[in-house]
């Protein structure tokens, strides 16, 4: 391991080659050691245990609004205040949490979304005024730009879904008060995302941090009375519930209808993806895939619904975020399950409240990389999108190609580990090429990248000769990786430039299991 | 004076708007915004340098606003601009060519075509990957009035510059006279075949004939190039077979239904029974002709059920394929214009045991306790052989 000196920040290379900060944030960090190559170790971080006789006999939890729960949690500066995105852009209570924070004039604390949104751009005056001194979580829009230009006090982290519940887990994040937007919920804190005027569906994302962080607010626009069936969140976990008019907006929740894309050429790539599932025999019964929710995996998803009720097969599970396009697939009786860990529409929403097959799950149950196995891997094929793919499939998905940050990890990292893991992009957006020769940031390892879909061919990853056989008399045009990479530049006028980044790694990238795999630089 | 071309914009992909204004002295000044700066900015102005030189032009202002276009493209724009100032009239900057096919068979299987209109790059560069049988650069109806002078440099570029894999390269040229301004463009980049629209007489087709064999000896070219007239009118319809008949080099007719049922003042129907007549007489003059019957356009895209049953009424006609206005209709159509699998293995049958009639000298054909006429044997001749072309047999 070489280390490098660049200002204060020691720099240490990774098993990708990747230069990453030795310590972030105040905490020593580990480099990437290679698919396998670090076995997190350690026992589960734990809350202090409270007991019956702190609340109140009666169940009831309520307290007049967040400025009085946060005073009651004891909200002190340098705390860790958590939230969840499943109301996506239409979230208001992240940022009505960090304001009464801000009231009540405490300084330097972290804020540790699941994911930021656009909408929350407001937390960039936080960062400004001191009430928050970082975030750790994914960071697009607005508040990517504030801290690509190195403009945010400490280091941005970026972890996949599963590896923010191993943070959790392990200790490695502390929450101390974890704020939990919640649809429904009962005064005792049971909640739930089903129901609601809010309804956003799974409320997964929250679940490690009602279970680890210290203290717990549930903050609700549906006050049902006990209980709250289902209770995705236990109020055994929850201090303080907090009624307000409103948790976010319901139009940017959740879309009315997914929109699956109109564009020829990325229908083209769905209708690939499709016919090499088909095709390869992955698409037979018993079996598993899941789908992101972007206009080509959702018309995948389509185009496979129709090929499997023409073949007569049918899928145990089918893994969500899920849409109309999943819920279309149970009650057609083309899958037994939908596995959900968000849900993006008002079919979906309609279907996990009431439809029992249709199952919010967790990132422990689906994506936990430190614990007893995983679903991610159970999965047959996985068809998902990036930004940048390269020569060696490794591929980008939280920069554009000129380094600043474009979005979060998600559960993109942990599905790599599905059977067959499938990336659906074009082979150029706006004149830029797709395929690299090194992508800017590494997000994915090329290892567990089997298959790169696009509009001009589909490239097989060298190291996955089961799939080049069983692709073979197929029709599909199967070719290598260089070909497209080189028709594409032709295309283009040539490679195009590199952009210039800074030296200062302003976030890092965490691999799945806590170690660093890449670093963020600044761009001005 | 400045003028401009190109379009740019937040949904605009693919191009790039100019604004040029010539100078006096000062050299070239170029004011660049582009999307893609970080990656291609320089490239993109030593393109342009090198077009305003390429075209005699020494001093000059350019703003640019560029959203993502292709070097074919940045070329087009940047020559439009400097020809509306008047100048350069006479010089072309022409982009690297790529490498393209022999020219097209004159009978060729032609079941679907697919329009791109010629002032929207964005559609060009992809348009053969959906596997049509043949791609439509329009200078005609999809192209304002306006922007004609501008596609037709796009539309030249493209057919130099793209490649459109195995797709017959057709151009719709606009009607004479400015159709032949269109021809003395683009025949030089080889296009496989011109469309001829609103045609009504055999000496419109002579006339673009003349104009090409003229433009072929001034570019020493010797290929083919073949012609499809659109009939649109009932003039049109009534010239059908002097129109197909007018020259060797015509090798289909097709008709336009949107400008036919306007002409005759009837509504056009999904079941086309306004048309029928003049499909069915298209259908035999072509035949009578020796050349393919190609339909219309079916324009309601969302409605794929409908194209399937007209293509297959179509087919049942005579028609030999249709044109597409998008990607989506073109499997409809080759599934609909091909014989199916069962008709192929009819024919297939049919074939063999005539061509064992021929072994063994018997004057008829016969299969099990059939007898099989002449014109029957004719029929699955033919079919097997369109079947052959469609790579439906091997």
């Amino acid at each position: 391991m070489t280390i490098t000196e660049t200002g204060k920040l020691e720099l240490a290379q990774n098993a990708a080659g990747r230069r990453v900060p030795t310590i972030v944030n105040g905490r020593a960090q580990t480099p990437y050691a290679g698919i396998g190559g670090h076995s997190p170790t350690g026992c589960k971080a734990a809350p202090p245990v409270r007991s019956s006789k702190d609340y109140p006999e009666n169940g009831d939890k309520r307290v007049p609004d967040l400025e009085t729960a946060l005073r009651q949690c004891g909200l002190r500066d340098g705390m860790v205040i958590s939230s969840h995105h499943h109301l996506r852009d239409g979230d208001k209570v992240a940022l009505l949490a960090l304001d009464a924070a801000a009231r009540i004039g405490v300084r330097d604390l972290m804020w540790f979304p699941s994911a930021s949104f656009p909408s929350q751009k407001s937390a960039i005056d936080l960062m400004d005024s001191g009430v928050v001194h970082h975030i750790e979580g994914s960071m697009n829009g607005p508040l990517g730009d504030y801290c690509t230009q190195g403009k945010m006090r400490g280091m941005g982290v970026l972890r996949s879904h599963g590896g923010r519940w191993q943070a959790i887990q392990d200790g490695e994040v502390h929450i101390d008060i974890a704020v939990i937007a919640a649809p429904t919920a009962d005064f005792f804190g049971n909640a739930d995302g089903s129901h609601g005027k809010s309804a956003c569906g799974s409320l997964g994302f929250a679940l490690a941090d009602s279970i680890y962080a210290d203290r717990v607010i549930v903050v609700t626009d549906n006050l049902v009375p006990f209980p709250c069936i289902p209770w995705q969140i236990q109020g055994n976990n929850v201090d303080y519930v907090v009624e307000v008019p409103s948790i976010g907006d319901p139009a940017k929740i959740v879309s009315g209808t997914t929109q699956i894309t109109r564009s020829p050429d990325r229908l083209l790539i769905a209708d690939y993806v499709a016919r090499f599932v088909r095709d390869t025999g992955i698409m037979r019964d018993g079996f598993s895939f899941q789908a992101g929710a972007g206009g080509i995996t959702l018309a995948f998803v389509d185009y496979l619904r129709r090929m499997m009720k023409d073949a007569g097969v049918k899928a145990r599970f089918v893994r969500g975020g899920s849409t109309k396009y999943l819920v279309e697939l149970l009650q057609e009786g083309l899958t037994d399950y939908i596995l959900d860990g968000q849900t993006f529409d008002l079919d979906g929403v309609k279907s996990i409240a009431s439809d029992p097959r249709h199952v919010a799950t967790s990132p422990f149950t689906s994506y936990n990389y430190h614990g007893k196995g995983n679903f991610a891997s159970l999965i047959d094929v996985v068809v998902l999108g990036a930004t940048e793919v390269d020569v060696n499939f490794n591929a980008n998905v939280v920069t554009h190609s000129d380094g600043r940050l474009l979005h979060g990890i998600g559960g993109w990292q942990n599905c790599l580990f599905a059977g067959c893991t499938i990336l659906a992009v074009p082979s150029f957006r706006d004149r830029i090429p797709v395929i690299v020769d090194e992508v800017t940031t590494l997000t994915g390892p090329g290892e567990l990248i089997d298959v790169i879909a696009t509009e001009r061919g589909i490239a097989i990853n060298p190291r996955r000769q089961d799939l080049m056989d069983a692709a073979r008399g197929s029709g599909l045009p199967i070719r290598p990786i260089q070909d497209i990479k080189a028709e594409v530049e032709k295309i283009c006028g040539g490679k195009p430039a590199r952009p210039k980044l800074g030296d200062r790694a302003v976030a890092v990238v965490k691999w799945v299991d806590g170690t660093l795999l890449d670093s963020v630089w600044q761009v001005d | 004076m400045t003028t401009t071309a190109g379009f740019h914009g937040k949904d605009v992909r693919s191009d790039l708007h100019v604004a040029f204004e010539p100078r006096e002295t000062g050299g070239i000044q170029i004011a660049l915004e582009s999307r893609v700066a970080p990656y291609y900015g320089d490239g993109l102005r030593a393109q342009i340098h090198d077009v305003l030189v390429t075209l005699g032009i020494e001093h000059a202002q350019l703003t640019v606003h560029d959203e993502g276009a292709l070097p074919f493209v940045v070329g087009a724009r940047i020559e439009a601009a400097v020809k509306r100032a008047g100048l350069a009239s006479e010089k072309s900057w022409l982009p690297e060519p790529a490498t393209h096919p022999s020219a097209s068979a004159r009978d060729r299987v032609r079941r679907s075509r697919l329009y791109l209109p010629g002032s929207e790059p964005k559609y060009f560069i992809n348009a053969a990957l959906h596997g049509p049988d043949a791609i439509i650069l329009d200078l005609e109806d999809s192209v304002h009035q306006q922007e004609k002078d501008a596609s037709r440099l796009l539309v030249r570029n493209a057919l130099r510059a793209v490649d459109f894999g195995l797709c017959e390269r057709i151009v719709r040229i606009n009607q004479l006279p400015l159709g032949l301004v269109d021809l003395a463009a683009i025949i030089a980049e080889q296009p496989d075949l011109i469309l001829l629209p609103k045609t009504e007489y055999a000496e419109q087709v002579q006339s673009v004939d003349q104009a090409i064999a003229e433009l072929k000896r001034r570019h020493k070219l010797s290929r083919d190039f073949w012609l499809m007239p659109i009939l649109e009118s009932g003039l049109g319809i009534e010239n059908a077979f002097a129109i197909a008949s007018a020259s060797p080099n015509v090798v289909a007719i097709t008709i336009g239904l949107e400008d036919y049922t306007a002409d005759l003042g009837v509504v056009k129907t999904v079941t086309g029974s306004e048309s029928l007549y003049a499909r069915g007489r298209l259908v035999n003059a072509a035949h009578a002709a020796r050349v393919q019957a190609i339909d219309s356009v079916w324009g309601d895209v969302g409605d794929r059920e409908g194209l399937r049953r007209w293509c297959e009424s179509s087919r049942a006609l005579g028609f030999d394929g249709i044109g597409c206005i998008h990607p989506s209709q073109i499997a409809i159509a080759h599934q609909a214009y091909a014989p199916s699998q069962a008709e192929i293995e009819k024919a297939q049958s049919i074939v063999a045991a005539f061509e064992e009639a021929q072994h063994k000298g018997l004057g008829v054909v016969s299969l099990g306790s059939k007898m099989i006429d002449p014109p029957v044997v004719q029929r699955a001749l033919k079919l097997v052989a369109r079947a052959k072309a469609m790579g439906k047999v091997q």
